[in-house]
């Protein structure tokens, strides 16, 4: 491998090229996207239509409509046919909103077989848009590994060979935006997309997009984490994309009224400076502040999903990790967000594997971070957490799922399901950090136990029934998966609309869909199954729409607006929606409302779930939750609860649990928990116009103005 | 270092400081365009007078590094780094960092004393401070 940038500088070899001329943006689109096949080196514009434009917006809907129409249903993850998209939105790249520059990443997922999509900061989106390209598309499949560059400044796009060790992604971030840079000052122009070898050895490979951070003099990364999108990258042996983009203004997006987006934007800056130090401390602790309310509330997932507490939590406290973060920095990971959650922890001295006595800037640890590998492993160590998060960054794995296999792996070593001959002698005990670490590191490297679990939690259960005798149907109330893909962080046994925010979405379980946590249980606004299917109805639709914009969720409602407990529905946090709606409409020039808000995002999220169908998934049956989401599997873990679900088994069941012996209270439990869970699909199918068996129904779809003939194909196959 | 200083009881609301701070600056005689704005109040003395007074609070926050301090201790932002993200507007104590809908980058005070020349009453004037 190259030794010096220089000797990188002159091993590139260009094997494809091609100029363009800058279609320049107008109000939030460039009009073109940018198609490439790595396995025939073509490199072409696609004309973005109107219809695109009305019926998936941008984002996460360009990347549906370009995979829909690049695979076929029986397409596998690892087929050259196989897409990787990435496409921000169109208001994706103003600096003078909060959040506003994601990008989505969509393909077909090596956990899931089914569609992935993944919403991730850094700069790549927003400057592949101010390029020329409202996406890009990557088809194919290389025998060796490639670099693409898209040069913005100049109009060019390049697939290079270049001398670069693709294992590390910090490294592989750090060398190209040197390599690009004519200077330090022209460092901020550039924005890197790798992987690293956790992409190559397991099926929970991430992306990392790179964010140039002009006061720590570094490339810092965010992660499109969910579903082994890094896997296929790797697969295609893509080693790195590049972009450079050096005239970035506050009007680079073009917007049709922009004293409207600077009006709107100034609103919420002057908001969050006021509020967030007195509120959720976005900028002192970014999402991590979430650690110690959700142990407070026994909603941080301990020991794999058991509990929701636990005593030395405070290890890993709120409190705790800030103290870590360097503080005082504009952390955005994207230009000019003033909520600036994205912390980081400077000079951390590694201990372990091949970066040890390294001194490595971290990114994070977030929330999902320290309770996955963290608390849901038992091991409350906040040194630990933040290597751990350090390491899974770099080898490009992803951290929520890496928690949750991690600790179903040692709920699984302490039942005697595998022992220490099956983990190459791990004594994967929960709290053994030592265990922990080196398994992420084998993970990483493809080595001895890492190999299986790095498949996934759905791959190990099969594996441990098959081949060491587990019991199948207790692997499946424990193994937290729901289609393939790791749960993420929160505890929702005690929520039944999470329940179903959860197992119900599309891509898997993820609390992108829905987080009605709070809402269900603390704040006991959703006392109906009827206001239950409501809200998982609008939220998900809601949140949705900000994977179309090239928006990030946060600052929706992780500031409040003054007032806002007065509003009707507070829950809505009615002043931001109408942010955002005026955001859109000065962006695009369009007129639309709250209701048109709502229909943009089903339009995409029932052709997600058609595309579902269309490969084989998206009905009923790929809902079901594994029993530790919905209640106690154990006898354990009932004790530890015992009054609360004693109460329940009285008020709720209407069963008196006086004599009952623990094994029945359990049983009892779980009927009366399953059949509501059961209920709770109907209703919410039923709100979301779909069939008892999940399936949109044709008059759903041409209301909606989906009602293409190979959509309506799929549908008719399924009903 | 000298920054504009002020003296509201003796403010008469003339206008005259943002007369030329727009003109000078803009081209055009524009209050809301003046990087200092008198406001009449109902409290005493009546008249509210807001002029950057050089904290610097905005530098940590600007991300693209905009916004420094000259050798003399004034904050001046450089109009082509700006993006036009307002974190400096939003992060202002005393609401001095000034933005119009008509331009991409903020504006502020330059303590460059052009106002304190035009004023009639002194209810301005170039102080020194530590």
């Amino acid at each position: 491998m190259a030794t010096s940038i220089e000797d990188m500088r002159k091993s590139r070899k260009v094997l494809a090229g091609y100029d363009y001329e800058q279609a320049g943006v107008e109000k939030g689109y460039t009009g073109k996207t940018l198609y490439i096949n790595i396995s025939d080196y073509t490199i072409k514009p696609k004309d973005v239509t109107e219809e695109m434009k009305d019926i998936f917006i941008g984002g996460k809907g360009f990347g549906l409509w370009y995979l829909w129409n690049g695979i076929k249903p029986e397409t596998k993850w690892n087929d050259p046919e196989n897409e990787i998209v990435i496409s921000s939105g169109p208001i994706g790249g103003i600096t003078q909103y909060p959040g506003s520059g994601k990008s989505l990443v969509v393909t077909l997922s090596p956990l899931t077989k089914s569609i992935m999509d993944s919403n991730v900061g850094g700069f790549f989106g927003p400057y592949l848009k101010f390029s020329g390209w409202d996406a890009l598309e990557i088809q194919g499949k290389s025998e060796k590994d490639i670099v693409v560059f898209i040069d913005g400044d100049k109009g060019r796009v390049t697939i290079e060979e270049v001398d670069i060790d693709p294992a590390a992604s910090h490294l592989v971030s750090e060398q190209l935006t040197e390599l690009l840079a004519e200077n330090e000052k022209d460092k901020k122009n550039i924005s890197i997309v790798s992987s690293g070898s956790g992409g190559e050895n397991t099926n929970i490979g991430i992306l990392n997009f790179s964010f140039y951070d002009l006061r720590r003099k570094a490339a810092r990364m965010k992660q499109a984490g969910r579903g082994g999108i890094g896997t296929v990258f790797r697969d295609k042996k893509i080693a790195a994309l590049a972009v450079k983009f050096s005239s970035l203004s506050g009007r680079s997006n073009n917007p049709a009224d922009p004293a409207k987006v600077a009006k709107t934007g100034v609103k919420i800056t002057r908001e969050i400076n006021k509020f967030d130090a007195e509120q959720f401390r976005m900028r002192q602790i970014g999402t991590a502040n979430l650690m110690t309310p959700m142990n407070d509330y026994d909603l941080l997932p301990v020991h794999n999903f058991k509990y929701g507490s636990h005593p030395d939590a405070v290890g890993i406290s709120s409190d705790t990790l800030r103290d870590r973060f360097t503080q005082n920095m504009p952390d955005g990971c994207w230009v000019g967000c003033a909520l600036s959650c994205c912390k980081a922890v400077d000079n951390f001295e590694l201990k372990t594997g091949p970066y040890k006595g390294d001194k490595v800037l971290v990114d994070g640890p977030e929330y999902e971070n320290a309770a996955g590998l963290g608390a849901n492993c038992g091991i409350f160590d906040a040194d630990y957490v933040i290597e751990a998060n350090f390491y899974c960054d770099t080898y490009g794995i992803d951290t929520i799922s890496t928690g949750t296999l991690i600790a179903f792996a040692m709920e699984c070593y302490e039942n005697g399901i595998i022992d220490k001959k099956i983990t190459g002698g791990l004594e994967l005990n929960f709290g053994n950090a030592d265990a922990a670490m080196e398994l992420i590191h084998q993970m990483g490297q493809g080595k001895g136990f890492g190999k299986i679990a790095g498949q996934g939690v759905r791959r190990m259960k099969q594996i441990f029934a098959e081949e060491y005798g587990a019991d199948p149907a207790f692997l499946q109330d424990i193994g937290m998966e729901n289609k393939g893909l790791e749960y993420s962080q929160y505890q929702a046994k005690e929520s039944l609309a999470q329940q179903g925010g959860y197992a119900m979405t599309n891509k898997g379980p993820q609390h992108d869909e829905a987080w009605l946590i709070f809402m269900d249980m603390v704040n006991n606004q959703l006392p109906t199954f009827e206001k239950k299917a409501e809200a998982l109805h609008y939220f998900p639709m809601f949140r949705t729409w900000f994977g179309l914009m090239g928006l990030c969720k946060l600052p929706w409602n992780d500031i409040i607006p003054e007032g806002n407990s007065q509003t009707e529905s507070p829950e809505k946090i009615p002043e931001h929606v109408q942010n955002y709606i005026d955001i859109f409409n000065a962006v695009t020039g369009k007129n639309i409302d709250q209701d048109e808000m709502i229909r943009q995002s089903e339009r995409v999220y029932n052709f997600q779930r058609i595309f579902n169908l269309r490969l084989g998934f998206g009905t009923r049956e790929h809902d079901a939750a594994p029993y530790r989401a919905l209640g106690p599997v154990t006898e354990e873990e009932y004790e530890s609860r015992i009054e609360r679900y004693d109460n329940q088994l009285k008020e709720d069941v209407g069963i008196d649990p006086s004599g009952m012996s623990i094994a029945e209270k359990v049983k009892a439990m779980r009927k009366y928990r399953e059949g509501r869970y059961e209920t709770l699909i109907d209703v919410v199918y039923d709100r979301r116009g779909w069939t008892k068996n999940g399936v949109p129904k044709l008059e759903k779809i041409k209301e909606l103005g989906i009602d293409f003939p190979e959509v309506v194909d799929v549908v008719k196959k399924n009903l | 270092m000298k920054i504009v200083g002020t003296n509201e009881k003796e403010c008469t609301l003339c206008g005259a400081c943002e007369t030329i701070c727009s003109t000078f600056y803009f081209k055009e005689d524009n209050r809301l365009k003046s990087s200092i704005q008198v406001e009449e109040v109902e409290v005493s003395p009546g008249a509210a007078i807001h002029v950057c007074n050089q904290c610097g609070k905005c530098i940590e926050v600007c991300p693209v590094e905009a916004i420094t301090r000259t050798k003399k201790g004034i904050v001046i932002i450089n109009k082509k780094t700006c993006i036009g993200c307002f974190n400096c507007v939003g992060v202002c104590p005393t609401n001095t960092m000034f933005w119009h809908e008509d331009l991409v980058e903020p504006f502020k005070c330059i303590a460059c004393a052009r106002c304190t020349k035009e004023c009639p009453t002194e209810a301005i004037f170039m102080e020194e401070v530590s």
